[in-house]
This record gives structure tokens, sequence and C-alpha cells, in this order.
């Protein structure tokens, strides 16, 4: 069993093509007011930014470590990879495409496994990678989130995922579509068995994830000011041919149109969560104390 | 151009097909019946070489045909006493999805379809068969009554999509196809997919889980448009018969990936060529697995609908 300390310091900040993770430096630039802040200033404030409030990106493992009692975490279902299955090439073979997003991330896909404890009460925890392609749900992305939440079935403990994806993953075609489908019928199980479900929703979300388990939630939670969405807004404005209106597809536009419960701010989300989970299910009586540290 | 062949497949059995016209509109000289049936028997071997080797983009076309069948002919040739139901009891009716109950043979059921609409009065008002959050909770509603009166289910696919605009966002379209996923694979009535032309990811999918998955053998299946994976992907749209290929939209491919459990044949030259056939297979088809289905003790039908989607993806452990 791998076991896991809140890291002291971040990992250090994804750069390349996702501009609005933090990028080293002493300094940064705020993606959303502009304003150069201190980089240290903005990591104090898990990661948001001190004049504007805006949400940097963070890693899956940044969350994880966030939310759990003192950031340990069971992860789990490792070793699980993407096959291939259409042997599908665009401008780059995806094998290659993996190979790079294994290499720049030091994961395996998009989501990241884990159980640990929120309060003192167990939960099992999925968390989306949204640097690794997109966050874009595959195969792999499919089956560890469907681990998931037959763990929290078998187990009867609440499931947590945390979304942060451009949608499906193209290159695994169809299958992509298909493991909608296949988290959508395990929630479905869970919901009978009165098990909660809560559903992060951060920036992004968008596409087949949006428009499955991402919108399942007993209660949908987003972060301030992510895009949420089922279509993209460049895809939505090519169709109607007209500019978007000012704060379209942002949470505070979903909680307004009745598709959010809540939103909560980075640094309150986990006290929140456990209130939340606190109301739903009692707590589990209290088994061993889990070992300290790895 | 390849590219340009590759579109304008379907030109000599236009050619051919005309040639036999133009013959037959003379009157009835000596030995002209004898050519045209040569020139029908070699229109019907055209037929079944070309569409027998259609490429993945080809495939898409014929999908999209104008002249394919659409789920409304397929309800009104193959059920009686179809009666359509209105709205979603939240905010409107989409006629985008058509939905009601018929008699299949001696059987009531449910029948939900997408429907793209034949003439450009018809799309627009059809929204060119992309539906809106309140199609897909309409369909919803009509599959809980069938639940309700132990009514199956049998929808028909064929949708570019789901609509993306600002009213369906702000109505949440993605929760409305997500709700339809979670409780397509629990309701508790027989269920028979039909995807009869073009199956344009979520929105299709949203119409799309059930105990039997089926598909025309010359209708498409896909988790983005080739046209679309092709702007994203290439960052071109010239790029769209590479991405059709590298999407494995087909029929034969779809039931390799595990995605379909039957593909059922069109006649030669496509659904289109031969309206009145097609209907009389897909009704056989129907037929047979309503009637396997119906046999089924319910318990079991559900864990095998749960099964067979839980078993789709390819991943390897390390
Ligand atoms: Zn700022």
């Amino acid at each position: 069993m791998a076991w896991f300390k809140k890291n002291k310091q971040p990992k250090a900040p994804i750069t390349g093509e996702d501009r609005t993770v933090i990028p080293e430096g002493l300094w940064v630039k705020c993606d959303s007011c502009k304003e150069i802040i201190y980089r240290k200033e903005v990591l104090a404030r898990a990661n948001v930014c001190p004049k504007c409030n805006y949400h940097f990106r963070i890693s899956a493992r940044e969350r994880l470590a966030a939310l759990f009692d003192n950031g340990i975490y069971e992860e789990l279902d490792l070793g699980i990879v993407a096959t291939d299955p259409l042997r599908f090439t665009d401008t780059k073979p995806y094998k290659d495409r993996l190979k790079q997003y294994r290499e720049k991330t030091g994961m395996e896909d998009a989501v990241i496994n884990a159980a640990g404890r929120m309060g003192g009460s167990p939960v099992v925890i999925s968390a989306m990678e949204y640097a690794f392609m997109g966050g874009s749900m595959g195969s792999v992305v499919g089956e560890k989130i469907a681990l998931n939440v037959e763990r929290a079935l078998e187990r009867r403990h609440p499931l947590i995922v945390i979304s942060a994806s451009g949608g499906a993953r193209m290159q695994e075609g169809v299958l992509s579509l298909m493991q909608m489908a296949k988290i959508s019928s395990l929630l479905g199980k869970l919901d009978d068995a009165s098990i909660p479900y809560l559903s992060i929703l951060t920036d992004p979300t968008t596409g087949g994830v949006t428009a499955s388990f991402a919108m399942l939630g007993d209660l949908n939670i987003a972060e301030p000011r992510a895009l949420i969405g089922f279509a993209g807004p460049r895809v939505i404005e090519q169709t109607i041919r007209q500019k978007l209106p000012e704060g379209f597809q942002r949470s505070e536009f979903l909680l307004e149109h009745g598709m959010v419960d809540l939103i909560f701010e980075r640094k309150e989300m986990r006290e929140k969560l456990i209130t939340c989970l606190r109301l739903l299910m009692d707590p589990v009586p209290a088994e061993p104390a889990l070992p300290a540290g790895s | 151009m390849a590219s340009m062949e590759e579109q304008d497949f379907e030109k000599p059995i236009e050619d051919l097909t005309r040639r036999i016209e133009e013959l037959s509109g003379f009157g009835a000289q000596q030995g002209r019946e004898r050519e045209i049936k040569k020139l029908q028997d070699r229109l019907q071997r055209l037929r079944e070489e070309i569409y027998a080797k259609l490429t993945p983009w080809q495939a898409t076309l014929v999908a999209r045909h104008p002249q394919r069948p659409y789920p409304a002919d397929y309800i009104e040739t193959l059920f009686t006493d179809f009666i359509e139901f209105h709205g979603d009891r939240k905010f409107a009716d989409d006629p985008a999805i058509l939905a009601g109950f018929a008699m299949f043979h001696e059987t009531p059921v449910a029948v939900i379809g997408h429907q793209k609409g034949r003439d450009t009065k018809e799309k627009i008002r059809r929204n060119f068969g992309m539906p809106r959050p309140e199609g897909y909770r309409k369909a919803l509603r009509i599959m809980k009554m069938a639940e309700k009166f132990g009514r199956p289910v049998l929808t028909f696919i064929d949708t570019p999509g789901a609509y993306p605009g600002i009213g369906a966002e702000e109505r949440g379209q993605a929760e409305a196809i997500a709700v339809n996923l979670r409780e397509m694979s629990r309701l508790k009535v027989p269920i028979i997919v039909t995807i009869t032309g073009e199956g344009g990811s979520g929105g299709a999918l949203a119409l799309g889980v059930g105990d039997h998955i089926q598909i025309l053998a010359h209708s498409i299946y896909a988790v983005i448009s080739p046209e679309g994976c092709a702007a994203i992907l290439w960052k071109s749209n010239e790029k769209k018969q590479e991405a059709a290929r590298a999407l494995k939209l087909t029929a034969p491919d779809l039931k390799k990936l595990g995605i379909v459990d039957e593909i059922v044949p069109e006649p030669p030259g496509g659904a289109h060529a031969h309206r009145e056939r097609m209907f009389e297979i897909l009704e056989r088809v129907l037929q047979r697995n309503l009637e396997s289905l119906r046999s089924r003790d319910m318990a079991d039908l559900l864990a095998g609908r749960h099964a067979k989607f839980r078993a789709m993806g390819s991943v390897k452990i390390l």
C-alpha cells in the first residue's frame, strides 16, 4: 500500500499548453485580473489570486492533499493504463501522446483514485488531472471512476469525484463515450444504496464528463468561476454566430440556473464538504487509526 | 483528388439509374425490355459492389443521406396506433425528439426517436434533429411512463448531437443527458436501441442505454463528428475523411469494439435505395429481439444491461 503525506511544497507547476496553472518564477500574472502578484502569496492562499479571488488550476494530487485529513490518503487502482484500442493517429500517434503526458505529469492517466478520511470519517475520492491530456475521459478514467464507485458501494463510504476535464477522449472514439453510460449506471446503484455522492466541478468541466457523473451528484458543488458546460463556448459561438454573454457557463451562472447546489471557495472546501457529508450520512464507527505517513 | 472520389461514390449508381429511367420512358420498343432488365441487374450488382466496401466517410454520408428512412418513417410503418405525446412538463415540447406509445404487432410499447426533418421547414422546426434539454426530459418522462405501465421501450437514434446553444446550456443540457443515462440503466422494462442513421455523441447516447443495442449496417456512432474531430485534432476541416477512419465509427468496427450487439443488414444500395425492404428487415429483427427480451426475468435483464456497459472500454493492467 502506498501512503502519501501531504506535500510540504506543491509539486513543480505544470507548464506548456495550460496557461492558467501557476507558472514558475517569483512573480506571476493573474490570468483573470492580469495583476502581477508575488508567487508565494498565491501559494499561501491555496492557489487563489489575492487580488481577484481567481482560482488557479491545481493538480489532482494537490486537491487530494488539501481534502483528506492531514493530507494523508491511500492511492488506489494503480497500474491501469490505456491500450490504444483504435490504434488512433492524428497528427501524432495516440501512443506517443500518452507517453508524452505520462512523462510530463508523472501520472498513468487523467485520474487518481484515493481513499482516506475526512473529518475522521472514511471517504473515497477520484480526482481528475487536467494536465493529463486536458483531463479527457477515455477507458482508463472510466474504469477507475467505476472502480471507485464500486468501492464506495462495497464499503458504504461516501464518494467524491473532482472533475477537471474537457470531456470524452477522442482518441478512444466511441469507447470514451460509453464511459459516460458505464459510470452513470453505477451511480444509479450508489443512489439506490443511499450512499452520498458529492460532485466537485472545477475549471474546466465540459462535454461528456459534465453530461454524466459531474452532474449526477447528490450535491453538485463548484469552485468559483469555473467553466462548466456541455458544449464548449467556442462551439456555441460558432453555432449561434453571436458573442456569449459575460459569465456564461461559469459556476455562478450555473448556480443561478439551478444546476449546482453550491459554490465553495477553495480555502473552505474541505471543512464544508465534511459538514455536508455529516448532514447526509451518519458517521461510520471509528476504526483503528491510519498509519502515519509513509 | 481522392477525396472527391470518396465523396461521389454514388455517382455510378445515379448515372445508371438515370439511363434505365430514360430507356423506360420511351414506348415499348422491341429488345428494349431485355436491355432494361440487363441494366437493372447491373445496377443491382453495382450497388452491392459499392456498398460492400464503403469507406468510413462514405458510411457517414450514407448515414446522413437525405433520403434515408428516419425514425419517424420506421415508427409510421412498423407500428400501429402511434400516439405522440408532447412536452417535458417543465419547459417545452422539443420537436427534435418524437415520443409516444404505439402497438408493435400485439404489444403496446413506448417508441422514442430523434427526428431531423425532411424538408427545410420541418428541419428548422425539428432543429435538424438536435435536441435541447427538454427533448431528453420528454424522452425520460415517456420512459418512466413505460416503466409504470410495463411497456417495453424502443428507441431510434439519428442525430448530429445535442444542440449547442445558450438556452440549452441554461436549462442544463448536460444534466438532462446525464440523468437519462442513469435512469435508462435502471429502467424496469426491456429497452431496445436501434441506431438508424447518425449516432452523434452524448446526444445519441442519451437515448442509447438499453438491453439490446443494434445498428443498421450503414449507420455510424461516434464520440464526435468526423468534421469536429478533424477541426480539433488536425486543425483542418479537410481531414474529415481521415478523422472518420480514425474514429472507428462504422457498424462493423462498433461490433468489434463491443459497443453494439447486432448489425441489422441493409438492402444493397442502402436503406434509402429500398425503403420497403429495410422496413421488412427491421420489423423482423425488432420482433425477434423484443420477444427474446420479454421472456427474460427483470432482475436478470437489469443485471445484464448493467454488465454490458460495465464491460465497455479497453484498459491494460500492469
Ligand atoms: Zn487575479
